[in-house]
């Protein structure tokens, strides 16, 4: 890998990026930041992928029947699309490269507390990934990501390599989030007090909570459609007595609370960007912090709102219901203590703060969407249409790719020592904006107008909402695209970055742009917290060398 | 909600006719948490945009920067957030009571039981009618589906209507409904089920109850003079099936089972071989071999079609063992054969 060659600000130690080791020092680096720069290469190569399937898919989308490819085809293509950007993008994306990052130096930290452990996670995300991947092309499953019995026993294609590789990936996934709650209770710097544990961390540290606790649900239920599929076990089969319904149960606990793996690291990095680029501290921490909790908490009690129409009872429908709609609540906490913060503040605008712009709108549109559907009698309309599948994008697409963005511009000269174009950033950052909105709003529509999700051919009615969505998924493609080069090119030809680019007080700019393998040459004493924005520059300098 | 207002909103809304008696009340509650999304979004993203422009830095920035006290935001916070509480509160109290409704049939339904599988909709009526894809109710009468599916979960969703329901394998599930004039109105799977999940659509054929009885009352004349217990109905036609060549009758039992879902007339390859020149041709089988195509090969792949597969398709043909009396056999071998005996093939997709 080549990157560019930038002096330390502090020029006594070689930062992470040059400290040599060629090609090997890279493949068993214990530094958490090399691990983090191979998960951030792995995770945009998944990206890229997921989205020229979702290109292909809206392109097939463009006539009724067939346009480029058969039905066989496009069902693989929905599952592949899934599955990737699940599994190999979503849930691990902010996490394993902005988390392992940001995380240790956050709270004054060499590395993570098993660097070891963070480097297997790596190898067994690319074994997972391998095995997902390799199982797509050879057997190619057409279940779609939520693999539903008993479909998925009968299912002519091959089930069962794509279910192994998903349960590898989770295997990593649970990996990382002993590391982060581990590195998080034991390698605090002796200043950094629960109390002053920066936001992000805060929001990492319940994403590993919920990563903990509930994957391991997922691989049980992985391995038993595994199970039902390759050796006909029958556990979900109605034929010889299994229930097909009970998949769905244990299916949603995980993927329920999986929605969240994905959403509270985008909000981790809203965290910090907010109060960076109003310069003030947030307007309430402590609010952020605990509405963090309450929605890894209420996450694993809302699985229900899966399956309104699947036969449950209407007791049960109306419990998950009403509390389904606290998710809302937390989140409406921390969009209220996000938009409070700017007030008064002293606002600069670079780019991820219109990535923030973006994403408040998106989330909170998204979000109010996802109450509509918790609304039983509309759901009974709107479930398994287009509605639920924009619904979802806003939240998947429009909330966490939009802060994975966020934080590939906030943090990047903190990990490259390079500044990047501030103006093609900001274009690319509406460019998205607009893109998105063109892609998922039809879907809206046309899922009130009743238009069934994962349905390859159409009636003909609904074909010029369908244009629309397609010519706007290409723009948002190449807005991805125009954002993507922009950094990149910035990795070459960038301005040098200072260590604190952006004026910020959070601990992780106290570094020098790259930082030194060990982050801080001595351990950081921070006596007044993150987000003090009352000391000057020179005060938050000098807290990094004291001691 | 005043007529002309409520036609305003179902049109930019882009929802679909209200065919159902509760499809108003419901229509009603989606305008009320559609627009309060919307301002509600809109509104926060206005909030942030004035802020932003308004407190934007005018001057480089000073050292230490001035920290302005925090607003005493607490009150009106928490008032937001009570507030916000109880309007979701309200949404979910008038969902769940309608959803109730929509759950709940009332006492006295007329019954119809509904058998679904890869990849049609089969309807049996308490007096003896079957159709299948074609779903006729009366207008103005609470009707109630009984429904299970032969196969995997599907899912029995007439937008029209705003009513949805899995069916599923192993149990049988209702859905109740009251349509409230006479028309037709789509009916889709929602609940991905296989390759041809997305073909799997059907109507509901509302007719005004004298014409429904009639209809009743034709398809009782025609089993009583039919030659075969199961005589297919012309679809769409009422009156007693008339006599009528084999090869058309082969075709309306071709649509009727669902065989054109997958095997076309005109050459063309689709999800299985076409028809078209397939009669004593030589078929490739997928554990290597060939044979030739003969009555005995075409009957066999109807009633066990895993036995001798066609290379280079999937094999997802259902058995049609014990579901097609002889005579329907014959129509469709019929059929096959008046699409000639060229032995032109298509590829496999």
């Amino acid at each position: 890998m080549t990157l560019p060659a930038a002096a330390p600000a502090h020029a006594d130690a070689p930062d992470y990026l040059h400290t040599g080791g060629g090609v090997a020092g890279w493949l068993n680096t214990r530094d958490h930041k090399r691990i983090a720069i191979m998960f951030y290469v792995s995770v945009l190569v998944f990206l890229a992928l997921g989205g020229v399937f979702a290109l292909a898919l809206r392109t097939e989308l463009l006539t009724p029947e067939r346009t480029v490819m058969d039905a066989m085809t496009y069902n693989r293509m929905f599952t592949l699309h899934g599955v990737t950007m699940v599994w190999l993008f979503l849930i691990p994306g902010i996490p394993t490269v902005f988390g392992n990052f940001v995380l240790p130096i956050q709270i004054g930290a060499r590395d993570l507390a098993f660097p070891r452990l963070n480097l297997a996670s790596f190898y067994v995300f690319l074994i997972g990934a391998a095995v997902t991947l390799a199982g797509m092309i050879v057997g190619g499953t057409d279940t779609g990501w939520t693999f539903y019995t008993p479909y998925s026993d009968q299912t002519p294609t091959r089930l069962v390599p794509v279910v192994i590789g998903v349960f590898i990936l989770g295997i990593s996934t649970i990996m990382t989030g002993i590391n982060f709650i581990a590195t998080t209770h034991t390698l605090r710097a002796p200043s950094v007090t629960w109390r002053r544990l920066p936001l992000f961390v805060w929001a990492m540290y319940g994403t590993s909570i919920i990563m903990v606790l509930a994957t391991p649900v997922l691989g049980l239920t992985l391995l038993l459609i595994a199970l039902d599929n390759g050796l006909a076990l029958g556990m979900f089969d109605p034929a010889v007595g299994g229930d097909p319904v009970l998949f769905q149960h244990i299916f949603w606990f995980y993927s329920h609370p999986a929605v969240y793996i994905m959403i509270l690291p985008a909000m981790g990095v809203i965290n910090e960007v907010v109060p960076t680029f109003s310069h003030r501290r947030p307007a309430s921490y402590a609010a952020l912090a605990a509405a963090t909790f309450g929605i890894a908490f209420i996450g694993f009690l809302t699985w229900g709102h899966h399956m309104f129409v699947a036969g449950i009872s209407e007791l049960d429908a109306g419990f998950f219901g009403v509390l389904s709609m606290f998710v809302a609540i937390f989140s409406a906490i921390k969009v209220f203590t996000w938009v409070l913060t700017l007030y008064r503040g002293s606002i600069q605008f670079n780019t991820p703060l219109f990535y923030f712009l973006g994403f408040l709108f998106l989330f909170v549109f998204g979000g109010m969407t996802g109450v509509a559907v918790a609304t039983q009698s509309l759901d009974v309309h709107w479930h398994d249409t287009y509605f639920v599948v924009a619904h979802f994008h806003f939240i998947m697409v429009g909330a966490s790719l939009t802060a994975f963005l966020a934080a590939a511009h906030y943090w990047f000269p903190k990990m490259f020592g390079r500044l990047y174009n501030e103006r093609l950033g900001m274009v690319g950052a509406m460019a998205v904006f607009i893109g998105f909105n063109l892609t998922f709003v039809p879907q809206f529509l046309l899922g009130n107008l009743g238009m069934p999700r994962r349905y390859y051919s159409y009636p003909p009615q609904y074909q010029w909402l369908h244009v629309l969505s397609t010519g706007g998924a290409w723009a948002l493609g190449g807005s991805l695209l125009l954002s993507l080069a922009n950094l990149l090119a910035a990795l070459k030809w960038g301005k040098r970055a200072p260590a604190n680019p952006w004026y910020s007080r959070s601990y992780e700019w106290l570094t020098p742009s790259p930082p030194p393998t060990h982050n801080f040459p001595v351990t950081p004493a921070l006596d007044t917290g993150p987000y003090d924005y009352t000391i000057s520059e020179e005060e938050f300098r000098a807290s990094a060398s004291a001691r | 909600v005043n007529p002309t207002i409520n036609d305003w909103l179902r049109t930019i809304l882009f929802l679909p006719p209200q065919a159902s008696t509760v499809a108003p009340a419901i229509d009603h509650l989606h305008y009320f948490v559609i627009i309060t999304t919307m301002v509600g979004a809109t509104g926060v993203a206005l909030l942030a945009m004035w802020w932003l422009v308004r407190y934007r830095r005018r001057a480089p920035l000073q050292e230490p920067p001035p920290e302005e006290p925090a607003p005493s935001s607490i009150g009106l916070e928490l008032g937001i957030i009570t507030g916000l509480f109880l309007l979701f509160l309200a949404w979910w109290l008038v969902g769940f009571l309608q959803y109730l409704r929509v759950r709940v049939p009332p006492e006295d339904t007329y019954d119809i039981y509904v058998t679904a599988k890869q990849w049609m909709w089969k309807f049996a009526y308490v007096e003896g009618n079957q159709t299948i894809a074609q779903l006729y109710v009366p207008a103005g009468k609470p009707v109630k589906l009984i429904m299970t599916s032969r196969d995997v979960i599907h899912s029995f969703f007439v937008p029209d209507f705003r009513l949805k329901m899995d069916v599923i394998p192993g149990r049988y599930t209702t859905l109740w409904f009251e349509a409230r004039e006479p028309g037709t109105h789509p009916i889709y799977c929602a609940e991905y089920c296989g390759t041809q999940h997305s073909t799997m659509r059907a109507e509901v054929i509302v007719l005004d109850q004298a014409d429904f009885g009639r209809w009743l009352a034709a398809g009782q004349r025609e089993r009583a003079h039919a030659p075969t217990p199961s005589e297919p109905s012309v679809v769409g036609e009422l009156g007693p099936a008339q006599p009528m060549p084999l090869r058309q009758r082969g075709e309306l039992v071709a649509a009727r089972e669902g065989c054109l879902r997958c095997h076309t007339l005109n050459g063309q390859p689709h999800i299985a071989p076409t028809f078209a020149g397939m009669y004593r041709s030589r078929v490739p089988l997928a554990g290597g071999g060939e044979i030739v195509a003969d009555d005995d090969y075409l009957t066999e792949s109807m009633m066990d079609p895993l036995a001798k597969i066609h290379a280079g398709f999937v094999p997802v043909m259902p058995s049609y063992f014990g579901r097609l009396p002889p005579a329907e056999v014959a129509a469709l071998l019929e059929l096959i054969h008046s699409l000639g005996e060229t032995p032109e093939k298509g590829t496999p997709p």
